[in-house]
Parts: C-alpha cells; sequence; structure tokens
C-alpha cells in the first residue's frame, strides 16, 4: 500500500471537516471503551494476566529463533509447509507461486492485517485471480476500494447508511426495493453473496493470532465465522503471518486469550477461536489438501534487541486506537498507511521508515492512556518519543520547531537571565492583556489562538513576587 | 518522613511562573498550613519537557542536572503540577542510563519530589481545609497526574471539605483536553477537536468553575470555553484549597480598582 503518512495534517485536516466520518467515530469513541471497562471490571485478575501475557512475550522474543524453528518442524511433521518471507515482495511471490501451481481462480480471504502491509489483493488482482474478502467489514471495503482504517474493524469509518448505499450499488442482481437500512438486514445480505464464493474458491487465505511453537497450530480469532469457512472449504489453506505471531504452547495461548477479546471488543471470548494443524489427513471428513504458513519478516527481525523490541508483544487487540483521543477525533485512514492510532505510531516508522511516517510519533498529546489499556503493557509513548528523538538527531524535525526549541533552551539553560526575560514577557503580556484578560490573537502564538483565546499573565513572575516578599521579611 | 517542620522547595513550574504566579502562592500557602517550610530556589527554570517530547536530549538533560542542582538538600521538593512532578519523579532517572552518578542523583530527587495535592493527602495526611470558596466546580483529571502519578481521588476528597464547594462530575473527566505541550500548537486542528469535545462536557455538567491540577491544561481549556463564549471561572485547584480566588481567574480580566 502506498504510503500518505507525510500527508498526515492534509489527512486530518480532510477528516475533521468529513462530517459523515465524524458521525461514525463517535461509535469508536463509546462503544469499545464502555465495553472493555465492564470486560475488565468482570475479571479481577486481569491485570495480572496482563503481566503474564507480557513475559510470555518477552519469553518468545528473547528466544524467537528457537522457537520459530520448532513451529517450523511442527508444521512440517503435521504434513504443512512454512515459507519463510524475509520482505513483503517475498511474501506476495510465494503467494502467487502457490496460487498459480494449483491452478487457482477464485481466492477468498479472511481478514488479515498481514494481507493489508504486503498488499496482497492488489498483487493478486494485477495476476488475474478473483479475491473475495469474507469479513463483513474487509468485505465492504473492498468494494469501495479502500484500505482498512482500524485493526479489527476495518470499516468503523462507515455509517450503515453509506454501507446501504454501497451494497445497492454493487449488488446490482438483487431487487432494488429491498429493505437495507437495518444492520441485520446488512449482514444478512453479505452473507448470502459470500456463501457461493466459499464453495467456489479454490485457495483460502487467513492471518494468524498465534502460531504454537509447540504443535504447528495456527489460530485465528473471529467473530463471523467466515475465517473458517475461508480456511475449511478450499482446496489450499495459506496462512500469511509474521513472526512474533509464535508462542511457546497452548497454555500461553489461553492465558493471552483471556486478555485478547476483552481489550478489543469487551468480549470474554470471541465467538470463533479457530485452530489449525496442517492439511487434511486420511480420516478427517474435511479440510484443506494443502497448508501452507507464510513467515513474513518484513523489518521485524531489525526491531530485535532495540528501542522498539516491546512494540513486537503487540496481538493487533486495537485498545490503543480505541482510547486514542487522536485516532477518534481524525479516524485510521489519517494516519496514510496499514496501522493507525498509537500502535501504528510506533510500527510504521519501523516498516516504512521514520522519514515517511516522522508525522504519526509527533501526533499524540502523549495523555497515556494507550500505555493505560494495551494488554501487553507496550509503553507506546516511551516509544514514540524514541522516534522523535530519532528525528531530533537526523534534523528531520521541522526548522521552525527546532528553532524555537533553540532560543527556549538558551534561556532555559540559564536561570538569572531566564528569570529577567519571564519578568519581561509577564510585564508585557500583562500589561497589554489587563483590561480584557486574554488575547484573540498573538503574533507568535497563532496555532493557539486560531482556536482558543490566550490568558493574559498576571504581570509579574512569582519568582520577582517571592523575591520582593522574602527582602521584605528580611531584617533591616 | 524528617522530624519537625520538613524543608520543601517548591518547584514552581515554568508556567506558574510566568502566567500564574498567585497559584505558587497558594501551593506555598497549603503546603505551610501542611507544617512544612517552604523555600524556593532561584536556580530553577523549567522541568525540561519541552525539549524532552520534542526529542532533544542534551537540552533535556541540561535542564535535569539543573534542577537536581537546584533543589539538592531538601526534604521534598513539590510541584503544582501532576506533568512537571511526574516529569522529574519518573522520567529524569531514564536520562541517565549511561551516567551511575547523575542516576543516583536524579533517583534521588525523583524520591523527594511530589506533585502539591497528592503530597498534602498522602504524605502530609491532610484531610481538609480552609476554604470559603462557594461554587458549582467541576474536575479535570491532567493525564500526567492520573495516569503516571495516580491523582484522582485527592483534589476531590479535599474539595468536598469544602462547605461551599458542590462536585459535579463532567462525563470522560479522564480524558485528554488536548493540551499536549508543543501538540497543542504543532497539530492545533487536532487539538482544537479534542478540546472542543472536551468543553462540551464541562459545559454540559453544568458547574459554574473548572479546576484541574494543571496551568497547561487550565489555560487550554479556558482559552477554548473564553473562545466559545462560555462564562465558566477557571482555574488552579490549589487557588481553591488555599482560599486564595481573589484573582480574577483564568483569562479574566483585572477588576477595576474601587
Amino acid at each position: 500500500m502506498q504510503s500518505t503518512s507525510r500527508d498526515f495534517k492534509d489527512n486530518a485536516r480532510a477528516a475533521l471537516a468529513n462530517q459523515t466520518l465524524q458521525k461514525a467515530m463517535k461509535h469508536v469513541k463509546t462503544g469499545f471503551i464502555d465495553k472493555r471497562a465492564k470486560a475488565r471490571d468482570r475479571l479481577p485478575e486481569f491485570d495480572d494476566l496482563r503481566d503474564a501475557s507480557r513475559d510470555i512475550k518477552d519469553h518468545t522474543l528473547a528466544n524467537l529463533d528457537f522457537y520459530l524453528e520448532r513451529y517450523e518442524e511442527k508444521v512440517i511433521a503435521s504434513g504443512g509447509q512454512v515459507h519463510w518471507a524475509p520482505t513483503a515482495e517475498d511474501a506476495r511471490k510465494t503467494v502467487l507461486d502457490i496460487c498459480r501451481r494449483v491452478d487457482a481462480r477464485v481466492v477468498t480471504k479472511g481478514k488479515s492485517m498481514i494481507s493489508e502491509e504486503i498488499a496482497l489483493n492488489q498483487a493478486m488482482e494485477e495476476a488475474g485471480l478473483d479475491v473475495v474478502e469474507t469479513d463483513l467489514g474487509e468485505y465492504i471495503i473492498q468494494l469501495r476500494k479502500e484500505p482498512p482504517s482500524h485493526i479489527i474493524a476495518p470499516a468503523v469509518h462507515l455509517t450503515k447508511e453509506q454501507v446501504e448505499a454501497d451494497f445497492r450499488h454493487h449488488h446490482r442482481e438483487l431487487p432494488p426495493e429491498r429493505p437495507l437500512s437495518e444492520p441485520l438486514q446488512l449482514v444478512a445480505e453479505a452473507r448470502q453473496m459470500l456463501r457461493r464464493r466459499f464453495l467456489e474458491a479454490d485457495v483460502g487465505i487467513t492471518g494468524a493470532n498465534f502460531l504454537v511453537a509447540e504443535t504447528g497450530t495456527s489460530i485465528i480469532v473471529t467473530n463471523e465465522g467466515n475465517g473458517d469457512l475461508t480456511q475449511t472449504l478450499p482446496r489450499v489453506h495459506i496462512v500469511v503471518a509474521s513472526l512474533e505471531k509464535v508462542v511457546p504452547n497452548l497454555e500461553d495461548v489461553s492465558t493471552i486469550l483471556r486478555v485478547l477479546a476483552r481489550s478489543a471488543t469487551g468480549q470474554e471470548f470471541s465467538s470463533y477461536t479457530t485452530f489449525s494443524t496442517g492439511p487434511r489427513r486420511p480420516d478427517d471428513p474435511d479440510g484443506p489438501e494443502e497448508y501452507h504458513v507464510i513467515l513474513l519478516d518484513n523489518g521485524r527481525s531489525n526491531m530485535l534487541g532495540g528501542q522498539f523490541q516491546d512494540m513486537l508483544r503487540c496481538i493487533r487487540c486495537g485498545a490503543c486506537m480505541n482510547h486514542c483521543p487522536v485516532y477518534h477525533a481524525v479516524g485510521g485512514h489519517a494516519y496514510g498507511w496499514v496501522y493507525p492510532g498509537p500502535m501504528g505510531a510506533v510500527l510504521t516508522p519501523n516498516l516504512i521508515g521514520v522519514d515517511e511516517a516522522g508525522h504519526l510519533p509527533n501526533a499524540s498529546t502523549f495523555c497515556g492512556r494507550c500505555e493505560a489499556v494495551c494488554p501487553m503493557r507496550i509503553p507506546l509513548p516511551k516509544m514514540m518519543r524514541h522516534w522523535r528523538e530519532r528525528e531530533f538527531e537526523r534534523h528531520l524535525s521541522p526548522t521552525a520547531v527546532r528553532a524555537g526549541l533553540a532560543v527556549w533552551a538558551f534561556f532555559a539553560r540559564r536561570p538569572k537571565l531566564y528569570h529577567v526575560a519571564m519578568g519581561l514577557q509577564a510585564r508585557l503580556l500583562g500589561y497589554f492583556g489587563r483590561a480584557s484578560g486574554r488575547f484573540d490573537a498573538l503574533p507568535f502564538a497563532r496555532g493557539w489562538t486560531k482556536h482558543r483565546d490566550f490568558p493574559a499573565p498576571e504581570g509579574r513572575t512569582f519568582q520577582q513576587l517571592w523575591a520582593e516578599k522574602q527582602s521584605g521579611k528580611a531584617p533591616r | 518522613m524528617p522530624e519537625g517542620r520538613p524543608r520543601v522547595g517548591l518547584f514552581v513550574t515554568c508556567l506558574v511562573d510566568m502566567m500564574r504566579p498567585s497559584v505558587g502562592f497558594a501551593a506555598v500557602k497549603l503546603l505551610e498550613s501542611a507544617g512544612c517550610s517552604v523555600e524556593v530556589p532561584q536556580a530553577q527554570t523549567c522541568c525540561g519537557q519541552p525539549a524532552y517530547n520534542s526529542g532533544d536530549r542534551a537540552d533535556t538533560r541540561a535542564l535535569a542536572e539543573q534542577t537536581i542542582k537546584a533543589f539538592q538538600g531538601f526534604d521534598y521538593v513539590v510541584a503544582p503540577s501532576g506533568s512537571c512532578a511526574a516529569m522529574i519523579k519518573e522520567h529524569y532517572p531514564t536520562l541517565f542510563d549511561t551516567d551511575p552518578e547523575w542516576k543516583d542523583r536524579a533517583e534521588d530527587l525523583a524520591g523527594r519530589t511530589w506533585e502539591l495535592v497528592s503530597f498534602l493527602t498522602d504524605l502530609r495526611g491532610m484531610t481538609a481545609v480552609d476554604s470559603r470558596f462557594a461554587g458549582k466546580v467541576t474536575y479535570h483529571d491532567s493525564c500526567s497526574g492520573l495516569r503516571e502519578l495516580g491523582i484522582q481521588a485527592q483534589p476531590r476528597q479535599l474539595l468536598q471539605t469544602i462547605p461551599g464547594v458542590e462536585l459535579t462530575e463532567m462525563v470522560e473527566r479522564d480524558v485528554c483536553c488536548g493540551f499536549g505541550g508543543t501538540f497543542c500548537v504543532k497539530y492545533a486542528d487536532i487539538s482544537n477537536k479534542i478540546v472542543t469535545a472536551k468543553t462540551d462536557h464541562i459545559l454540559a455538567s453544568g458547574a459554574d468553575t473548572l479546576l484541574a491540577g494543571d496551568l497547561g491544561c487550565l489555560m487550554n481549556m479556558a482559552g477554548k470555553l473564553q473562545r466559545r463564549g462560555a462564562a465558566i471561572e477557571v482555574r488552579h485547584v490549589a487557588e481553591v484549597l488555599a482560599d486564595m480566588t481573589d484573582q480574577p481567574a483564568i483569562g479574566q480580566p483585572a477588576r477595576r480598582r474601587a
């Protein structure tokens, strides 16, 4: 996917002016947050489980090579194949090679952010394949030719009226007078349209929430059941997953599952948690003839052992963006690439470069709500600050910001001079602002006064007044 | 706890120093009523957050060293700001990972540093204040104080001991106001969206006074409320707790002398 992260400010401005988007975003702000809070409150050991989940991933990441090799052995032992893909290009090529070899025409897909990351649909469509997204949200945005705006709710930026209009436009074979204004009617129609495609599919592609080293199992967590139909009905099942999805054993999966759905949707458990181990065995009633896992690196191994390793603990629950005031304000598309919100602000510069995605870690108030809700206790603000440090070191931060900072720091590092300067500034602003108490425009603070008044200072600094008070107290 | 009257160094904060010295005097009064002797080192300026959050490690470290030196020898260091206190308490020690000597000094300071209201309640055991303030008050939880220092109950406990105060909570009281230091000018439009939502909630609360513990957030919310023409008064919580509300509220005109 072509990034527009450089244009974050313009994207944000457009998003703020988009009334339909703003209406759709109201649901994010309330629904997800309340549900997560209730789910957490019902589970007294929730925070302990967060600690345990963090520890599991930290241990795995410290021994990643070991667990990945074990995982590969087990996949092979169960009759599947593992394809190591250092880059997005390698991953796309592997998928296309498999599709070509099995003479595939129709490919169904379960929801996968890795597929978005490697722009798989585009590559498959260019190769002449008929690609069908089967997750409802992904199906909608595929019709609209849009990227997802949220990692677990890809169409959360849309209102149901927009979806109705899309369905009427694309499902021309259905009677035009059919009722379609209720969410249930929309779901039923999508199901009706997709059912046929599941049966036609030659290859099914899913992502993975976990890869289990102990058993060679890939696990998906879904609510619609589309993932199960995607991976069991076609002749070939391809799992596309990134390296850090591996965990040592099923016990670890059980622990992390307890925080995953609660953090994501507030459910205790998703409707479907599906385990896939290898292709169909001789006695199995159904299942694919071939089972492939494409293990994507795409820059992640560079994060090991560095300032951003903790980000590899992420389980893609979306809690950080659900709780982010900036995400609420602008929605996911403004971030300009695959991963939005706080997790995207940390991950995206790792994957496409801070030159390209430098705005994302800067567009945060550091309110800390993302870290406070992260089930894997990822220190997201801290890592955003690390990106700002790298930008500063490489002189990537805007010249005006650097210049302003330099002047301010010059004074702040010289207390005597600083107090004189602040005294003058307080006096000056206090004098002019005294009558009204505030300024509605200030030449050096336009970013502030564009939207709000600037309060006038009282006129003297605390240090000045304190010094006078102390000298008044002194013995004569 | 040290015997007798603990010596407290007041970390004024750059915003209180420049914009609203009355908050500093309110802090002094509260600290003295809690049995402390208060001093104000002149060698302090700013905690360094503007540099720290802009990725400028060299200036951050220089300001941290300056602050550490300025507050040597005090029993406690108290700031009328959750954000600046958290900077000293939570972030200073991380600046010196490769310098054990300075790291020790940073940790020593971090261990002595407190946000004002939580210092009064949690360390000095203050359970009530003597204030004649009267009003219907709503309280905004500033992010750093709330999430880095756990300040939420303390200011409300003390406010509720003022007979004239009626506390009315806004919805999303613990959600960011959109200030974020330099964020509010670097991403002015997004900041505006967030503070617009915040001021909607403040107005819906029916309060006549908005309080919080951080001047940056207060200036942001006051500026937006006033731009929207709202009459609600905005003050730092210390002014109300110390019964020092003679100064016009933030952004209000100076009273005419009789």
